[in-house]
C-alpha cells in the first residue's frame, strides 16, 4: 500500500521520502506465478451468443493497488460482451457469490456498456479508434456503468493482441444495423419465457384495457377516454397504438396533424386535474396554414381549458427549461469524475471535489428538474389546474417531468411494479427515442446522439432512474399557439411565491410516506448518488459502514420478528417443540462494504485508505496560518 | 425585577422542565419586535431570565420563537436611535456564538434590556458568577462520577510492567495544565520527568493516553520541544523518548506525529519551540500532519456561517462550501487520526503526538485515534470519559476557546477546536451508523452546553483551576443531564463490536457539512426527523420485544396447562398483529 510519508507537507526539513522504490515492473514480479494463477475458466455464453476473438496471458490489474498487481487470464470478445476469464472468482466464498448477477459476471463488459477505450503506449494514455497502426501495451476500458478495467498486454502474443484489440474496437465502435443487435439473436435462440404473475405484473400499456385500467385507477375516466385511433400505427408511428385524450375531443382531430397538437393524457390527480403532454405542430411559413393551425389549436384547447370549471396551465419545455444539450454536456463532465484510473487520480481530484462537481452542473440540473416537477405538482395539487407539457416531440423532457411528478404524487409509482409500469407508460409508450439517445447503433457523433442519463432523486425519497433525450429545440411552439396560450403561462414572480409557499408548507408538516412526497431541493440537500456513482471506486469504500449497515440491521430485525411470529403461531396451533433457528440471509454481514452489493469485500486488506495529496493553498488566510496559536506567551502563566 | 418563575415559562421546552424552580429569575418581560432573519419582523414578547432569553410570538398562536441560553451570546450592540422626525426606533443586535441566530429588537426603552443582557450574558465582566454556579438542578445520576482516571487506566490494563501511574503532578507543580494523575514509562523516574519538563513547552511532558491491549504500542501526547533557533538539545528528553519507544519491546522507531504544517513547526523555532530533529532523535521518525492553527479554523467556521446564514447559498453551494475550507480541515484532522490509529493498530510502533502546546490539535488527534481504536469510547459513557480525559483533564483551554461569560467577542484565543472534533465524530458516525451507541442529538446536546454555561463540565482552562474553583462541588455536570435520560441519546442501530478498528474514509466524496447542526435554525432546511429507516427499525424493535414477551407468556401458559388442562385460549389469529411492513 502507501508509503509512510504520504501526507507530509512539501519541502522543509523533514519531507517524507518513499520508504521503498521498486525498479522491477509489477508485471515481472508476477510472471513466475503465471502458471499457478492462470486457470482455465469456462466462458459462459448466452443462447445465441458467439465467441468472436480471444487472447491469452492478459493481465487484469487490481484497481485498488494503483495497478500494482493483477491476475492473468484470457480476454475474449463475443457479439454480446467482452469477458475476462481469470480465476479470481474462485477466491470469493459462498457468502459473496450469492449476490452474483446471473447474466453479467464480475469481469464481463457488455459491448453496449463500453464508453471509451484507451491504449497505453510508453506510459501514455491515448483514446483508441478505428484502424490502429501500433498496438498498446495496456488497454483501459471505461464503462458506461462507471467501471474501469485495465488489461495488460505485454505478455500476450502479438497476433493475439492485434486480434483482440481491433476486435474490441470494431465491435464497440463501428455502426451497427438494428437487426444485428444481440437481443435479436438471443431472442431467437432463447426459450420464449413470458409467463408473468397476473396479479403482480408490470402494466405494459400496449392494449386498450391497460389504459382503461390506469384511467380507472386514477379516476381519470370521467373526463378522459382511451382511443384506438392509432391502432396499427395508422395515424403516427411515434405514438402508441392506444392512448388517452380528453373525452370531448373528436377522434378525427388526432388524424389532422398525425397526432401533433393533441393533448395526450399522462395521469389524473385525486382532485380531477390532469397532467397532459402535447407535441408541437409542424413549422409553417404560410399564413393560411398558420391560420388553420391556430384555429385547430383553439378548438383543441377548449377540451381542457373551460373556465371556470377547468383551467389549463401550459409548460413550454422547449423554451422555458433545460436544453437537451445542457443535460448531455453536464453528464459527460459529471461521469468523468467517477471514471478513475488509479488511487493518485482519486486523491488528486479529491481536494477540489466540490468545485469539480459544481462545474459539471449536473447536480444543478437535477435540482432544476426536481424543482420544475414540484412546480407542476403545485399547479395540480394546490391550484386545481390541468398542466399541459409542450415539447417538440413530447418524448424527452415530457417523459422526464411527467414521470417525476407521478413519483411525487402517486404512491403507486413508488412500488416496484408501479415504477416499472410508469417507465413503460411514460418512456417506452411515451416514445422516448432510446435507440438514438443511447446511440445503440453507434451512428456518427455529428448527429449529437445522447446517452441515457440517470437522475438520482434526493434523499430518502424513492430513487427512480430516468433516461432522457435530446433534439434541437425551437421557440416555434409558443408563436404557433398564439397569445391565448402565452397568457396562460403565469408570470414567474407569482409562480415563485406559490411555489415557495407550497414547498415550505409541505416540508413543515410531518411526512406521510403514502401520500405526496416532495424532495428537498436546497443546495446542501442535493447530493451525489453515492451508491450508483461511487460503487466501483475502491478508495470510496467504507468497510462495514454506509447506509447498507443500517439497512442490513433492519433486514435482520425483520427476519427475527417474522421468526418470532412463526414461533408464536406454532405455539398456538400445536404445542410442539420449537423449530431450530432459521438460517439468516445477512447474518454474517457485519463487514459489508458501503458499496454492497456492487463491491463485496474486494478490498482484502483492512488497512485504511489515506489521502496521498496534501493541502491546497489557503489563499487569503495565509497570514493567519503563520500566526501562533497562543499570542505572546511562551513563559507566561 | 427578580421574581419567581411561573409555570407558564417552564413548559416551553423539554429541557426547561428539568430546571428546578428557584434557580433563575425573570428579569425582563416586555413586548418587542423581533426581526427574524428568515421570516422578517414578528411582534413578540421577550422574557429574559438569568439563564436564557425567550421570545414568544404575539402573532401566530404564541409560538416560542427563540430560546437562547445567555451563554451563547457573543455580542450585543445597540442600533438605531431617534430619527429626525422624532420617531423612536431603537434596537439591539444580538450575535450568537456558532449558532447563526441574530436577534434584533425594537422598542422604546432598550437601555434596561441592554444592561441586563450584558450583565448576565457576560457575567465575568461584572464580577458576577457564571450561571452554572447558581444552577440548582438535581439529577438522579451524578455526572461527576463518570470519569475516574485510575479506573480508566485500569480498564486499559495499567499500570503494567512498563507503565506506572505517577502522582508527581498531584498539586499541579510539574505542569499546571495537566491532570494530577499521569501515566509514564516505568523506567523514567520522577526526577527524569522534571528534567524532561524543562524541555517541553509549558512543561507538558510526553505521557500516555492509550495503550493497545494486545501489541502494547501506545499513544503518547505532549507539547513541542523547546528547540529554538539555536537547535537546543536535551539528553533527558531524547532518552525519555527512547524509553517510551522500548516499552512495547519492538525494535522499530518511535513515530512522532507533529500535527502542524511543516512550515509552522519551523517558524515556531523563532519563539523557542520547534520539533524533534533527525540528528537528536535517532530512533524516531517525524511526520507533519499539516493541520492548521486555531486562527485558520476560526476564520474557516466564520465563512461557513456566511454561506448558510441567513440564507443558504443556492446556486453555487458547492464552490462556496469549498471556499470555506471547513471540510478540508476536517479531512486533514481525520487523516491525521487515521494515521495515528493505523500505526498503533498495526503494532509497528508507538506514537507520540504533539502540536505547539498539545492542547488543541493534539487533543483532536489522540481522542479521534482512540475513538477509532477502542470501541469502548463509542458508548455513551465511554465517550464522556474520552472527552473528560483527553480534553477536559489534559487542559484544552475551553474558557479561552469558547469565552464563557466573557464579553471580548473578538478575542483571538477563541476558536472552534472542540466543535471541530465533534464534527469529526459526527462524520465518523455518519460513515459507521451502527458503531456508536449515541445519536446525533447527543453530539448536538454536548455542543449546546459547551456554550450554555448551564453545567460546569466545560468551564475553565484546566484541572488545577477547576479544582480551585471547586467546580465539581458547586456545579452540575452535563453528564448528569445526559446519563439520567440516556434513552433520548441512544442510537437504535448500535451494535457492540469489541476490538473493531474503525477507519473512516477521509475523502471529500464522503464528508458532508453537518446541516442538522450548522443550519438547524433555518426553517427552510429542516431535515426530516426521525429518518424513516430508523423509525421503522424502532417499531420493529418494539414488536420484537412484544413477541418475546408473548412467547414467554405462552410458554408459561403451556407449562401451566400441563398440570391443569383447561379450555383452550381464544383464536390465535385475533391476538396476533402481523408484520405487514415488508420491504
Amino acid at each position: 500500500m502507501l508509503g509512510k510519508g504520504v501526507v507530509g507537507g512539501g519541502g522543509g526539513t523533514k519531507a517524507p521520502k518513499p520508504s521503498f522504490v521498486s525498479y522491477v515492473r509489477p508485471e515481472e514480479i508476477h510472471t513466475n506465478e503465471k502458471e499457478v494463477t492462470e486457470k482455465e475458466v469456462t466462458l459462459h455464453l448466452l443462447p445465441g451468443e458467439q465467441l468472436l476473438c480471444e487472447a491469452s496471458t492478459v493481465l487484469k490489474y487490481v484497481q485498488e493497488d494503483s495497478c500494482q498487481r493483477g491476475i492473468y487470464g484470457k480476454l475474449v470478445c463475443t457479439d454480446f460482451k467482452i469477458a475476462f476469464l481469470g480465476d479470481d472468482e474462485s477466491a470469493l466464498d459462498n457468502d459473496e457469490t450469492q449476490f452474483k448477477n446471473k447474466v453479467i459476471g464480475e469481469n464481463d463488459i457488455t459491448l453496449h456498456c463500453v464508453d471509451q477505450i484507451y491504449g497505453v503506449f510508453d506510459e501514455k494514455k491515448k483514446p483508441l479508434f478505428g484502424q490502429l497502426k501500433k498496438y498498446p501495451e495496456k488497454l483501459i476500458i471505461h464503462c458506461k456503468d462507471l467501471r474501469v478495467f485495465h488489461f495488460g498486454l505485454r505478455y500476450t502474443k502479438e497476433e493475439e493482441v492485434k486480434r483482440i484489440v481491433s476486435g474490441i474496437i470494431h465491435h464497440t465502435q463501428a455502426p451497427k444495423l438494428l437487426k444485428r443487435l444481440f437481443l435479436f439473436s438471443y431472442a431467437t435462440a432463447a426459450q420464449n419465457n413470458t409467463a408473468t404473475d397476473p396479479k403482480n405484473h408490470t402494466v405494459m400499456f400496449d392494449t386498450l384495457k391497460d389504459w382503461c385500467w390506469e384511467l380507472e385507477r386514477t379516476k381519470g375516466n370521467v373526463k378522459y377516454k382511451a382511443v384506438s385511433v392509432n391502432e396499427g400505427y395508422k395515424v403516427s408511428d411515434r405514438l402508441p397504438a392506444y392512448f388517452v385524450v380528453p373525452t370531448p375531443l373528436p377522434e378525427e382531430d388526432v388524424r389532422c396533424f398525425q397526432g401533433r397538437g393533441i393533448p395526450i393524457w399522462c395521469w389524473s390527480c385525486h382532485n380531477g386535474c390532469a397532467l397532459l403532454k402535447m407535441s408541437a405542430l409542424p413549422k409553417e411559413q404560410d399564413d393560411g396554414l398558420l391560420q388553420i393551425q391556430k384555429s385547430f389549436l383553439d378548438g383543441i384547447y377548449k377540451t381542457v381549458h373551460r373556465p371556470p370549471y377547468e383551467i389549463v396551465k401550459t409548460e413550454d419545455l422547449s423554451s422555458n427549461f433545460l436544453s437537451l444539450q445542457d443535460i448531455q454536456t453536464a453528464y459527460s463532465k459529471f461521469k468523468q469524475l467517477f471514471l478513475i484510473d488509479n488511487s493518485t487520480e482519486f486523491w488528486d481530484t479529491d481536494i477540489k471535489w466540490f468545485s469539480l462537481l459544481e462545474s459539471s452542473s449536473w447536480l444543478d440540473i437535477i435540482r432544476r428538474c426536481l424543482k420544475k416537477a414540484i412546480e407542476i405538482t403545485e399547479c395540480l395539487e394546490a391550484q386545481n389546474m390541468n398542466v399541459l407539457l409542450l415539447e417538440e416531440n413530447a418524448s424527452d423532457l415530457c417523459c422526464l417531468l411527467s414521470s417525476l411528478v407521478q413519483v411525487m404524487m402517486d404512491p403507486h409509482c413508488r412500488t416496484r411494479v408501479g415504477f416499472q409500469s410508469l417507465v413503460q407508460k411514460e418512456w417506452i409508450m411515451g416514445g422516448h427515442c432510446f435507440l438514438d439517445r443511447c446511440n445503440h447503433l453507434r451512428q456518427s457523433d455529428k448527429e449529437e446522439h445522447q446517452r441515457q442519463l440517470s437522475l438520482p432523486l434526493t434523499q430518502s425519497k424513492s430513487s427512480p432512474k430516468r433516461g432522457f433525450f435530446r433534439e434541437e429545440t425551437d421557440h416555434l411552439i409558443k408563436n404557433l399557439l398564439g397569445k391565448r396560450i402565452s397568457k396562460l403561462i403565469n408570470s414567474s414572480d407569482e409562480l415563485q411565491d406559490n411555489f415557495r409557499e407550497f414547498y415550505e408548507s409541505w416540508h413543515s408538516k410531518p411526512t406521510d410516506y403514502h401520500g405526496l412526497l416532495l424532495p428537498h431541493i436546497e443546495g446542501p440537500e442535493i447530493k451525489v448518488w453515492a451508491q450508483r456513482y461511487l460503487r466501483w471506486i475502491p478508495e470510496a469504500q467504507i468497510l462495514g459502514g454506509g447506509r447498507v449497515a443500517t439497512m442490513s440491521k433492519l433486514l435482520e430485525m425483520m427476519e427475527e420478528v417474522e421468526h418470532l411470529q412463526e414461533k408464536i403461531d406454532e405455539r398456538h396451533h400445536s404445542q410442539g417443540a420449537l423449530p431450530a433457528e432459521a438460517p439468516s440471509l445477512l447474518r454474517s454481514s457485519a463487514r459489508l462494504s458501503s458499496l454492497f452489493p456492487f463491491a463485496l469485500l474486494q478490498r482484502h486488506s483492512s488497512k485504511p485508505v489515506l489521502p496521498t495529496s496534501g493541502w491546497k493553498a489557503l489563499g487569503d488566510e495565509e497570514d493567519l496560518a503563520k500566526r501562533e496559536d497562543e499570542f505572546v506567551d511562551l513563559g507566561d502563566v | 425585577m427578580a421574581s419567581a418563575p411561573t409555570s407558564k415559562y417552564n413548559s416551553h421546552s423539554l429541557e426547561n422542565e428539568s430546571i428546578k424552580r428557584g434557580t433563575f429569575f425573570i428579569l425582563i418581560d416586555k413586548e418587542v419586535i423581533y426581526i427574524c432573519p428568515f421570516n422578517g419582523p414578528i411582534k413578540g414578547r421577550v422574557y429574559i431570565t438569568n439563564y436564557r432569553l425567550y421570545l414568544r410570538s404575539l402573532e401566530t398562536d404564541s409560538a416560542l420563537i427563540l430560546d437562547v441560553p445567555l451563554g451563547v451570546i457573543s455580542r450585543i450592540e445597540k442600533m438605531g436611535g431617534a430619527t429626525s422626525r422624532g420617531e423612536n426606533s431603537y434596537g439591539l443586535d444580538i450575535t450568537c456564538k456558532v449558532r447563526d441566530s441574530v436577534l434584533s429588537y425594537e422598542g422604546h426603552s432598550r437601555r434596561d434590556m441592554f444592561e441586563i443582557l450584558t450583565r448576565y450574558a457576560f457575567p465575568l465582566a461584572h464580577s458576577l458568577p457564571i450561571f452554572a454556579f447558581l444552577n440548582e438542578e438535581k439529577f438522579n445520576v451524578d455526572g461527576w462520577m463518570v470519569y475516574n482516571p485510575v479506573e480508566e487506566y485500569r480498564r486499559q490494563g495499567l499500570p503494567n510492567h512498563h507503565w506506572r501511574i505517577t502522582f508527581i503532578n498531584k498539586c499541579y507543580e510539574l505542569c499546571d495544565t495537566y491532570p494530577a494523575l499521569l501515566v509514564v514509562p516505568y523506567r523514567a523516574s520522577d526526577d527524569d520527568l522534571r528534567r524532561v519538563a524543562t524541555f517541553r513547552s509549558r512543561n507538558r511532558i510526553p505521557v500516555l493516553s492509550w495503550i493497545h491491549p494486545e501489541n502494547k504500542t501506545v499513544i503518547v501526547r505532549c507539547s513541542q520541544p523547546l528547540v529554538g533557533m539555536s537547535g537546543k538539545r536535551n539528553k533527558d528528553d531524547e532518552k525519555y523518548l527512547d524509553v517510551i519507544r522500548e516499552t512495547n519491546r519492538q525494535i522499530s522507531k518511535l513515530t512522532i506525529y507533529d500535527a502542524r504544517p511543516n512550515v509552522n513547526a519551523v517558524a515556531n523555532k523563532a519563539t523557542g519551540g520547534g520539533y524533534e530533529s533527525d540528528d537528536a532523535y535517532h530512533n524516531a521518525e517525524l511526520f507533519f500532519l499539516d493541520i492548521h492553527n486555531i486562527h485558520v479554523m476560526r476564520e474557516s467556521l466564520k465563512k461557513v456561517k456566511d454561506i448558510v446564514y441567513p440564507n443558504v447559498e443556492e446556486s453555487h453551494w458547492l464552490s462556496s462550501l469549498e471556499s470555506t475550507h471547513w471540510l478540508e480541515h476536517i479531512k486533514l484532522v481525520l487523516t491525521g487520526a487515521i494515521q495515528v490509529a493505523d500505526k498503533v493498530s498495526s503494532g509497528k510502533s508507538s506514537v507520540l503526538v504533539h502540536c505547539s502546546d498539545g492542547w488543541d490539535r493534539t487533543a483532536q488527534l489522540t481522542s479521534l485515534a482512540m475513538l477509532m481504536l477502542d470501541s469502548y469510547y463509542r458508548s455513551i459513557e465511554g465517550f464522556e470519559i474520552l472527552v473528560q480525559k483527553e480534553w477536559i483533564s489534559f487542559g484544552h483551554k475551553f474558557a479561552s476557546r469558547i469565552g464563557h461569560g466573557d464579553k471580548n467577542h473578538a478575542d483571538a484565543d477563541r476558536s472552534p477546536i472542540f466543535l471541530q472534533f465533534i464534527d469529526c465524530v459526527w462524520q465518523m458516525s455518519k460513515q459507521f451508523p451502527t458503531a456508536f451507541e449515541f445519536n446525533e442529538r447527543f453530539l448536538i446536546t454536548i455542543l449546546d452546553h459547551l456554550y450554555s454555561c448551564r453545567f460546569g463540565t466545560f468551564l475553565y482552562n484546566c484541572e488545577s483551576v477547576r479544582e480551585k474553583q471547586k467546580v465539581t462541588e458547586r456545579t452540575v455536570s452535563l453528564w448528569s443531564l445526559i446519563n439520567s435520560n440516556k434513552d433520548k441519546f441512544k442510537n437504535p442501530f448500535y451494535t457492540k463490536e469489541i476490538n473493531r478498528v474503525l477507519y473512516p474514509v477521509a475523502s471529500m466524496r464522503h464528508l458532508e457539512l453537518w446541516v442538522n447542526y450548522y443550519i438547524r435554525w433555518n426553517p427552510r432546511i429542516k431535515q426530516q426527523q426521525p429518518n424513516p429507516v430508523e423509525q421503522r427499525y424502532v417499531e420493529l424493535l418494539a414488536l420484537r420485544d412484544e413477541y418475546i414477551q408473548r412467547l414467554e407468556e405462552l410458554q408459561l401458559a403451556s407449562s401451566a396447562k400441563l398440570s391443569d388442562p383447561s379450555p383452550s385460549p381464544s383464536s390465535p389469529s385475533q391476538m396476533m398483529p402481523h408484520v405487514h411492513t415488508h420491504f
